[in-house]
Parts: structure tokens; C-alpha cells; sequence
């Protein structure tokens, strides 16, 4: 049976990309506020979760071409890394480095290496969460 | 390089992930694997050497200080089992190569099993006890993966028990952890020893015994000892060899150095009632392991029911408290993580050739394998704890520290359950390898020769074990030394106090 | 508040362990879920509650909430989501590969296959 569901993909259209930069915002507002990786990842993936449910499946792989379980080791990799990095300092594991920096156009920044540490995480949230949705959804 | 002891750690980790990517390339995978696995060893033996010479070797991760972040800790006991994790770990990969199949190999089955050394390490390593249960979860995890891997039914439904019975008892560690947190209003392991020090000045409070017997269930469950041991020979019976041998080996054994830590670290004020309770539960396990390892004619089950035996010997010389049995304990904990690796790998092979696992269907291997039938027989002999062999000097350290604390019924029983462990092991001898040779359908198709590499490593690690304890000794002894005397943990841990 | 929690925190329990016997599958899982809240719920109790600040934000508040059961609970949840999510695949794969969601059936008669 074919359901009508123009309303739904119509709205999913806008909706997503609010979706999407709300989450862009909670991953960074994580730097000094309530936020990061693990709640960013968690509302990206909600996003593509509605675009699976408006459209798809085929749609959707077609739209992110993306192998989720490599996106899995790629967060995995950043966060090793970020704090493997330490290794080379001979500071303990983890520990992070930071400061402000002069950027030309933001000006005064503040920039830390536990946000690439997020970054590896938002990555593994994403991937971790489509892959369990993945595995479930597509032998209908 | 401050950051050393975390490396068992990291290297495996890194692998695991390197191996997501190269899911679908068999001969690389091996070759990473197997290249990390090397390193790991060589790595964790550096480690044993320096904590030998330098003592016990802290980490401060992400350069919080020691009460407040989570700190990492090698003293002599942690850093000798990773170095033993390693080996196993090795082994069973190397054997894996030619007995777990492709479909398991494409199927993440090298990354999982990285993960699940990472899990086994951190759990050695961490001084943290919110951080041992992360490493808890993620060993079970990746056994998770491990067990299911292939989806057979028989899989599928023991997995199923196996993760209810692991998340009911993660929730209880969870529950065991904030009843201890309230109490001590501290993680750091080394700092709730001095918290509990200080509360129990004149008698340990009855909430302490309580958190106490809470944490010998918690790891109890994973330890497989009486009376919660009724997961695991259903559970370890479902997978393949190499597998089987990596849980039997080593997710028992972080049970049991759990109980050994917490026991000897937090809750030795009052031995009379927690110890004894580890003590009868002890016992009991070697009795149940005993009757459940003559009891049945089926190869895998007789050495899974040797792993709760050797569990309850284990726990037996923890609980008796006295500096000779916690070096037999350490000595055997040892001991037995090379040789039931061996074992299992040696009874994969049998089932691999005979392709049953019943004892009344096997019979004369030792006609056309006697490399087979032999190792098997030292692997055996060494199980029991027949000297020069290394179960040898383990289980006489904890029978004599057993005498020596007076507990001359638990020593006695342990000493009856070798003769009772060489029967039953015996018995898969006499009746699998002896008796007239039989034809068996597909037998030439197992390469038993590559197979054999893993078990006689194995097995040449465990007889240089056992005759040369004597270079052995000063190690097990200063592992010893550092759980009857809490104060030097904590002194390395806690620099100010 | 504490003996609101507790009583909350039982109840949890109760439902869960009244879940986790039961046959079906799902319930079962459903039943863990809870588990895992009711620990949770309890790690918050146990780490004392009051009302005061947020334990990131500002130096002059004139009381904290201790930040470690929270940072405790986070993990815990994350890794209840891990396990739950994989539970709820194997039960799927199972029920596919057996037939059934119910745990009496799904004993089989095979044994040592």
C-alpha cells in the first residue's frame, strides 16, 4: 500500500537541516556549557532517523553515501589520537592541550584539543546509532 | 615515558580500530594482529621489568591528581597478568588463523577480539573502581561479539542468557559502587582503602561487610564461582576453540583478580566474616567443579567445570590472607590462564578432527597424532599439579598457607580435588587417546600441524613455569607482598600520605 | 526527597525483576532497561541530593552538587544505550533465526549442537 506522505517529507525537508545546525550548536556550545559530542551525535542521527522515516532507505543511502562502521572507527580514531597525542609530549594519556588564539575573521578564539576529542566522539555516536538502525531496518 | 603502563592498553586499542578498516582484507588483518600482539608482549614483559626494578609504576590520565581523576596502576600482580593476557592472547590468535573461518574473519572477528583485550588489560591496570567497571563493560562487549559471531542457534541462545545474566550483574557493580561511594565519598581505589581504614578504626561498620559480599556477587557472576556458576557451561560451551579458550583463560580470571583486589585492598578488616563467606564459597566451587568435571563425557564441558575448580583454589588462598597463599594464588592464577588456554586449544583440536566433542566417540588419536596425545598429556599432568610441573608449586603455597591460617578442611579439600582434576582430565586421556584408532569422516582436512604451533607454546611456557619457579619467585612474591601490605599501594598511589 | 527516591528506585526494581521473568523476549529487554534506571536513580541518591549549583558553571555559588554521580550516571547510561542496543539486534536476529520470542520455546530440543 502506498501511504501519502508528502506532509511529512515536505516538513522533514526544512526540518532537518534546523535539526542538524541545533546539533552543530550543542556540539560546540559543549566547550564551556551543557552540550558536546555525545548529545550532538545523538540529535544528528535523530535527523537522519526522521529522514529514514519520511523517505527510504535506498533514498537515504543514496543521499549519505556513508559506511557508518567507518564512521565508527574514524570517531574512534580522532579520540585515540587526541589523546595518544599526549604520548609524544610525555604528559600523561589525555591530557589536553589549549589556549586563545588570533584568528583573522572570529578574532580571539579559544581553541582545545578536547574538541577534536568530541569530534571523535559526535562520529561515533553517529555511526554507532545508524548502524544498530541499519541492521534492524533493512531486511524488510 | 610516564605513559607506559597504559600501553597493553592503547596498542590493542589502536589495532582494533585500525582492523574496522581492513574488515574485508583477511592476510592483512592476520599480519596487523598478529605484529601488534608480538608487541604487546614485548611491551607488558618491559613493563614486569620495570615495575621489578622501579616499583610500582602510577598514571595520572589527563593529569587530573590521583584522589580525583581516574589513575591508572601497575604494581607487580597487574602488570604479570597483563603480561599473561598477552601471551594468551597471542596464542589463541595465531591459532585462530587456521581453525576460525572466514566468514568470522570478515566479520570483525580480529577487531572484537583486540577490543576484548583491551577490556582484560584496562581491568588489570586500573585503579579506578568506576574505571574497572568501564572495563568490565568493555570486555563484555566485545564477548559479546565474540560469542554470537557466527550465528548458529545454539549461539544465539546462549548469548542471550549470557548478556542477561552480565547486565544484571553490571547493574549490581553499578548499585555496589554508589552504596561504596556513598559511604567513602571516593573512586580512587588506593583512596577508599584510606577512607575505609579510617571508618573501621575500631570495628568495620556492618554497611562495609554489606559492600563487601555485594562486590563478591559482582564478581562472583563474572568469576563463575559457587553458587553462580550456572551461566557458564552453557555459555562457554556455544563457541568455537579459540574463543572458548580467550574466555575460559581470561574473563574468569579478572573475576578473580577483582574479588583478590578488592579483598585485599578495601575489606581486610575484618577477615572473620567476609573471608570466611570467600573461603566456604571457595570450597564449594572446587566440590561442584569436581563432581561437574567427572561427571560428564564430553571434552569441552570436563575443562569447563576444571575452570571452576581452579577458581575456587584460587580464591581458597586469598581468603586464608596469609603471604604464602597469596603467592600461590598468584602463582596458580598464572598458571591456570596458560594452561586452560592450552587445554581448550588442544580440546579444539580433538574436536576438530573427531568433529564431536563426546568422549564415547572418540577414541585412539595417539595412533595417527602422538605430538597430539602427548602435549595433551603434559597440558594434563600440569593442570593437576604434578611436580616439576607448574600447578605443582602454586597449589603447595596455598595449601600451606592454607595450614598455616588453620583451615585444615579447606586445605585438605584442595588437596583431594588434584587427584580429582587429574582423574577427570585422565579420563579424556585414556578414553580419547588410547582404545583402538577409529576413521573419522573429514579428519584430513584439518591442518592439525599449524593447529599444534598455539598449544606448544603454550605448553613450553607452562613447563618452563613451573621448573623455573625459582626465577619466577621474586616476582610472584613481590606481587604477594604488595596485597598483604595495602599501605604500599596506596603510598605509590596517593604520593602526600 | 531520599525516601521518595528510595521508594521510586523499588518500584523500578520490582518492575524490572517482575519483567525480566517473564517469557517474552522483549519484556525482558524492556526489563534490563529498567534495571539500569533504577541503578542510575540510585547512584544520584547515593551521592547525596541537595539543590545548589550546576558543578560547571560560575565560582560563586554558595553550594555545588557533587559533578561525580552525574559523571558516573552519564557513563552508565551510555553504556546501558550500548548494551540494550545490542540486545534488542540479537533478540531480532534470534527471533528470525528461531521463530519465537519466548524463552520456554527457544530452549529447543537440539542441546549440543
Amino acid at each position: 500500500m502506498k501511504t501519502n506522505d508528502i506532509i511529512l517529507q515536505t516538513a522533514t525537508k526544512v526540518v532537518l537541516f534546523i535539526i542538524v545546525l541545533f546539533s552543530v550548536h550543542i556540539f560546540f556550545a559543549g566547550h564551556y556549557t551543557p552540550g558536546g559530542g555525545f548529545v550532538g551525535g545523538l540529535l544528528t542521527s535523530g535527523a537522519i532517523v526522521l529522514l529514514l522515516l519520511a523517505f527510504d532507505m535506498k533514498t537515504v543511502s543514496k543521499i549519505l553515501p556513508v559506511n557508518y562502521i567507518h564512521m565508527i572507527a574514524v570517531g574512534l580514531l580522532f579520540s585515540i589520537g587526541t589523546g595518544a597525542g599526549a604520548l609524544l609530549f610525555n604528559v600523561p594519556f589525555l591530557t589536553h592541550a589549549f589556549g586563545h588564539v588570533e584568528l583573522p575573521v572570529l578574532g580571539d578564539t579559544s581553541l582545545h584539543t578536547a574538541t577534536l576529542f568530541d569530534l571523535g566522539v559526535f562520529l561515533v555516536v553517529v555511526g554507532v546509532t545508524m548502524t544498530i538502525i541499519q541492521t534492524i531496518g533493512e531486511d524488510e | 615515558m610516564i605513559n607506559f603502563l597504559i600501553l597493553p592498553i592503547l596498542i590493542p586499542l589502536i589495532t582494533g580500530v585500525l582492523l574496522i578498516f581492513a574488515a574485508k582484507r583477511i592476510m592483512l588483518q592476520r599480519w596487523i594482529a598478529g605484529l601488534s600482539s608480538v608487541i604487546t608482549i614485548m611491551v607488558s614483559a618491559l613493563l614486569v621489568q620495570k615495575v621489578r626494578n622501579d616499583g610500582i609504576q602510577t598514571l595520572d590520565v589527563s593529569s587530573w591528581e590521583a584522589p580525583f581523576g581516574i589513575t591508572l596502576v601497575s604494581d607487580m600482580m597487574s602488570a604479570i597478568l597483563v603480561l599473561t593476557t598477552s601471551i594468551v592472547a597471542f596464542a589463541c590468535l595465531i591459532y585462530s588463523f587456521w581453525s576460525i573461518g572466514e566468514d568470522r574473519e570478515k566479520f570483525y572477528y580480529y577487531a572484537a577480539f583486540n577490543f576484548l583485550i583491551v577490556g582484560v588489560n584496562g581491568a588489570f591496570t586500573t585503579g579506578d573502581i568506576f574505571n574497572l567497571f568501564v572495563f568490565f563493560e568493555v570486555m563484555l562487549m566485545a564477548s559479546y561479539v565474540l560469542l554470537v559471531l557466527g550465528g548458529k542457534k545454539a549461539q544465539l541462545r546462549e548469548s542471550i542468557k549470557y548478556i542477561l545474566v552480565n547486565v544484571i550483574s553490571s547493574a549490581l557493580f553499578v548499585i555496589a559502587v554508589a552504596y561504596l561511594y556513598s559511604v567513602v565519598g571516593t573512586l580512587n581505589m588506593a583512596h577508599i582503602s584510606v577512607r575505609i581504614s579510617e571508618i573501621s578504626q575500631v570495628a568495620q561498620p556492618g554497611i562495609i561487610t554489606v559492600i563487601a559480599v555485594l562486590f563478591l556477587i559482582v564478581f562472583g557472576l563474572k568469576g563463575a564461582i559457587f553458587p553462580l556458576y550456572f551461566w557458564m557451561p552453557g555459555s562457554y560451551y556455544a563457541p568455537p576453540a579459540p574463543i572458548l579458550a580467550l574466555f575460559g583463560a581470561l574473563l574468569t580470571k579478572v573475576g578473580v583478580y577483582s574479588i583478590t583486589r578488592t579483598y585485599t585492598l578495601f575489606f581486610y578488616h575484618d577477615i572473620g566474616f567476609t573471608h570466611q563467606l570467600l573461603s566456604i564459597l571457595a570450597i564449594m566451587s572446587i566440590i561442584v567443579g569436581v563432581i561437574g568435571a567427572i561427571a560428564y563425557w564430553d571434552v569441552k564441558k570436563i575443562i569447563i567445570y576444571n575452570i571452576i575448580v581452579a577458581v575456587g583454589a584460587i580464591l581458597f588462598g586469598i581468603s586464608a590472607m596469609t603471604p604464602d597463599a597469596l603467592s600461590g594464588s598468584i602463582f596458580y592464577l598464572v598458571h591456570d590462564m596458560i594452561i586452560k588456554a592450552a587445554l581448550f586449544l588442544l580440546a579444539g583440536i580433538v574436536i576438530a578432527i573427531a568433529g564431536t566433542s563426546d568422549l564415547h566417540k572418540i577414541s585412539g588419536l595417539i595412533k595417527r597424532y602422538p605430538g597430539l596425545g602427548w602435549t595433551f598429556f603434559i597440558a594434563a599432568l600440569a593442570l593437576a599439579g604434578i611436580p616439576p610441573l607448574s600447578g605443582f608449586i602454586g597449589k603447595l603455597l596455598i595449601v600451606k598457607g592454607g595450614f598455616e591460617a588453620e583451615q585444615y578442611w579447606g586445605a585438605g579439600i584442595v588437596l583431594m580435588s588434584s587427584l580429582l582434576v587429574l582423574f577427570s582430565i585422565m579420563k579424556i586421556f585414556i578414553n580419547g587417546f588410547w582404545g583402538t584408532p577409529r576413521a573419522y569422516k573429514g579428519e584430513d582436512t584439518v591442518p592439525v600441524r599449524r593447529m599444534m604451533i598455539a598449544p606448544v607454546i603454550l605448553v613450553a611456557i607452562a613447563v618452563l613455569y613451573g621448573v623455573g619457579s625459582e626465577f619466577v619467585y621474586p616476582y610472584i612474591s613481590q606481587a604477594a607482598e604488595t596485597l598483604a601490605n595495602p599501605n604500599i599501594y596506596i603510598e605509590a598511589v596517593l604520593k602526600e600520605y | 526527597m531520599e525516601i521518595l527516591m528510595a521508594f521510586v528506585i523499588g518500584i523500578l526494581f520490582m518492575s524490572a525483576t517482575y519483567l525480566m521473568l517473564s517469557k517474552s523476549l522483549l519484556r525482558i529487554i524492556v526489563g534490563t532497561g529498567l534495571l539500569s534506571h533504577g541503578a542510575h536513580m540510585l547512584i544520584l541518591t547515593m551521592g547525596g541530593l541537595k539543590r545548589g549549583a550546576a558543578p560547571l558553571l560560575g565560582e560563586h555559588a554558595s553550594s555545588y552538587s557533587d559533578p561525580i554521580p552525574q559523571a558516573l550516571i552519564l557513563t552508565a547510561i551510555v553504556i546501558s544505550f550500548g548494551v540494550t542496543a545490542f540486545f534488542l539486534v540479537l533478540a531480532y536476529r534470534a527471533y528470525q533465526e528461531l521463530g519465537t520470542d519466548n524463552m520456554d520455546r527457544m530452549r529447543g530440543t537440539e542441546g549440543n549442537d
